[in-house]
């Protein structure tokens, strides 16, 4: 019977051409009639909150989409507790790790939730790019916010010239963990140098003992704690000014300097007798659980580089100070000193409601961060508002400082190239030199990747 | 087709009433996106402007991409080979066994997992401890009661992670192919099996004589449909290794195009390959599909 089976062929294949031509018409009809309706409801609520009461309870929820989980969660909704306290408006969490591809998905189904806690603020350029971030200099005092934030972290939230986001949670990233007991009882000191660092580090291994616990797994973004690495050498070997140059892709991965920094970096991850558990363990030990080998007896390892918030990832019961403590990445090339490498969490908006207006107006202020603070977690706040007491021990404040009063700061490299290189290429290709891949070989295929990208 | 005696039937669009729902439901689901992400295909990154080939050329020239199809070429050859022999051999074993049905729903049972559990259950089986501490993963642990063993990466090594994964792939489908293939088993006529041994064959002439060819159609349609299966693995590969150290996927790959590096275009062009590669191996199941029914 070929005759009706031509027949479905061809019905088939008109009814969704209809549907494809009658859909994406109906889009952007469905979108303009959608914004009209949050428009005509936002001054009618705006006017019913005005005239009613405090206590009166509101429907109002404001969805937050982001990458928090488990104890960081819980401090983020005690941040928040009297927010909702005062206003009724409730925050509904969605806590996810892999953050790029349920947004990502959200977003195309024309379906964002209210704020975004991006972990870096290139997925928040490529969003603002497309058009779907809403300019909170709308809403938000920028004579307020230029008071309490160092201009550096406006910019970076800003992309052309538009500001969208505010900075929440700053981790600093130039840390490497060492247990002082350990240290005195095996007669160790703190290097300061980076020659020094290698000088230790032989020394523990002729001790026949391990000096690094270094852990890279993270699900799908094994590779980002190899990327902190290669960001603070470079800072250190090649300085600040060939670092943003890098950022932006002015120079070649190929490039002398860039090549040096991962030389560097090969002196700890391609020495098996440094890792514990070697170039394997490195590979598979998810990055949270890496530092517990520095607090077993005897001790399974000595030293751990990682940013600030791993400290929420560390055994029950140790005390910040005398179980646990850090040093400053130490200085490679003399002429460029000790920067500071940080991170941070970006809140971005896309719907503008009114519920969302106050929350952000919230967050940007000092109460919430400086009762995260207290909570402790390894939290640093870029508030200048927020006093360095609310720190709740030494070690934070420590910490606190050190991004406060660094000569010289950075953003995390890795966070702000586009997502194809900084979330991809550059994390894969960091685990591909470690399990031993030639350098040439694994740069070449990172700048193939880099010039699509940018 | 009759050629011979036309006989004029009556149009006849009750049937077609009944299907039209499905019909309808997979034209909106299935044929339109399928039309739609070929035609993204052709796009940029961000669907704006055209760009020819450009995707297709990044699909079959670069160096992640390549890893992607030589390793989907690696599962399909051991996959398909090992989930159909083995099933075919557990099929003929297990007729013979008292509490065939009990056995059965064991080898079964990873079916009734979701890949990602069964993924998560296996990373944890796999995992690697440093040597001289306690081996948490599985297979490190039980190998580590042999004397000089060095507990291994598995899904780090390179040598040994894509089989790893591989096996993970078996370890679920094995038992699909076992049930159908015992089926088929089932339907050989036993006075054909007992008049070969008569014959004075011995049990592998058996074997390869008789049950073999007289399942030959159901072999067919189990391997094609394994096949089909094997070019879409994703799950495992997502959750075990997230492709990395060469174990990429070309499923893993459209993934990371699609939402972890927003670049629809080269998203849909992998999309669109891997459709093209998987329509002739279901054209050939519904052949040998209609081939067995005709049979009947």
């Amino acid at each position: 019977m070929k005759k009706p089976l031509l027949w479905i062929v061809v019905l088939v294949l008109s009814i969704s051409m209809i549907a494809a031509f009658s859909l994406a018409g109906c889009k952007a009809k469905a979108a303009a009639e959608e914004e009209a309706v949050v428009e005509e409801e936002a001054p009618a609520e705006e006017a019913a909150e005005e005239a009613a009461p405090v206590e009166e309870t509101r429907a109002g929820v404001v969805t937050v989409l982001g990458t928090w989980g488990g104890d960081e969660l819980t401090n983020f909704q005690e941040a928040v507790f009297p927010f909702t306290d005062e206003t009724g408006i409730g925050m509904a969490f969605e806590g996810t790790r892999d953050l790029a591809a349920v947004l990502t998905i959200r977003v195309e189904a024309g379906n964002p939730p209210d704020l975004a806690i991006l972990p870096n603020p290139g997925q928040m350029y490529e969003l603002a790019e497309s058009g779907e971030l809403v300019d909170i200099s709308q809403f938000m005092d920028i004579g307020e916010l230029e008071t309490n934030y160092a201009q550096a972290w406006l910019d970076l939230a800003s992309y052309n010239g538009t500001l969208y986001g505010i900075f929440y949670k700053v981790a600093n990233k130039s840390l490497i963990w060492y247990d002082p007991s350990a240290f005195s009882a095996a007669g160790y000191e703190i290097p300061t140098t980076w020659d020094e660092l290698i000088a230790l580090s032989d020394k523990i291994v002729s001790d026949g003992k391990t000096p690094w616990a270094i852990g890279f797994e993270s699900g799908a973004a094994s590779g980002w704690p190899a990327t902190d690495w290669i960001e603070d050498i470079m800072l250190r070997t090649a300085g600040p000014d060939i670092y943003d140059q890098w950022v932006n892709h002015e120079i070649s991965w190929t490039d002398k300097a860039i090549k040096t920094a991962w030389e560097v970096f090969g002196e700890i991850v391609r020495n098996e007798e440094y890792q514990y558990g070697g170039s394997t363990g490195t590979l598979t030990t998810a990055f949270g659980d890496a530092p517990a080998a520095l607090f077993t007896s005897p001790p399974g390892a000595y030293m751990h580089r990682q940013a600030s918030f791993v400290t929420g990832f560390f055994p029950e019961g140790l005390e910040a100070g005398t179980d646990y403590d850090f040093f400053p990445f130490p200085s490679i090339d003399s002429a460029y000193g000790t920067p500071v490498l940080g991170g941070a969490d970006l809140i971005v908006v896309f719907n503008n409601t009114p519920e969302v207006q106050e929350l952000v107006k919230y967050l940007a202020t000092a109460q919430p961060q400086e009762i995260w603070a207290t909570l402790g977690g390894g939290f640093i706040s870029p508030n200048k508002a927020v006093s360095l007491d609310a720190y709740p021990d030494e070690l934070t404040r420590k910490m606190a400082e050190m991004v406060v009063n660094a000569e010289v700061f950075r953003f995390d490299a890795s966070d702000l190239m586009p997502a194809a290189v900084g979330s991809g290429s550059f994390w894969t290709g960091t685990l591909d030199y470690v399990s031993g891949e030639d350098l040439d070989t694994v740069l070449e295929e990172i700048e193939d990747s880099a010039v699509d990208a940018y | 087709m009759v050629r011979g005696k036309i006989v004029m039937k009556k149009a006849n669009i009750w049937p077609w009433l009944y299907i039209a729902p499905a019909l309808l439901i997979l034209a909106f689901f299935l044929v339109y996106p399928i039309i739609n992400t070929f035609y993204l295909s052709f796009l940029d990154k961000g669907s704006e402007s055209f760009a020819g080939l450009s995707n297709y050329i990044f699909a079959f020239t670069k160096k992640p991409m390549l890893i992607a199809f030589r390793n989907n070429l690696l599962w399909l050859i051991v996959f398909t080979v090992f989930t159909v022999s083995l099933g075919l051999i557990l099929a003929v074993l297990f007729d013979r066994v008292r509490y065939e049905a009990v056995v059965k729903s064991i080898i079964f049972l990873p079916m009734a997992i979701s890949f990602v559990g069964a993924g998560v259950i296996w990373k944890f089986v796999y995992t690697y401890r440093p040597a001289g501490t306690p081996q948490i993963g599985f297979l490190n642990a039980v190998l580590s009661k042999f004397p000089n063993f060095e507990p291994i990466g598995w899904l780090v090594n390179k040598l040994t992670n894509n089989f790893a994964l591989i096996f993970v792939g078996i370890w679920i489908w094995v038992g699909f192919c076992m049930v159908i293939l015992s089926a088929a088993y089932k339907g050989i006529p036993k006075e054909l099996l007992e008049a070969a041994r008569i014959d004075g064959a011995n049990e592998l002439q058996v074997f390869r004589r008789i049950i073999i060819p007289m399942m030959k159609p159901t072999i067919a349609v189990v391997a094609t449909t394994m096949v089909i299966n094997v070019l879409k693995v994703f799950d495992i590969v997502y959750v075990m290794t997230n492709g990395q150290f060469d174990t990429e996927v070309i499923a893993n790959r459209m993934y990371k195009e699609m939402f972890q590096f927003h670049n629809f275009g080269r998203a849909s062009a992998i999309a669109v390959i891997l459709l093209l590669v998987i329509i002739p191996v279901m054209i050939i199941n519904v052949r040998r599909f209609r081939e067995q029914e005709a049979l009947r």
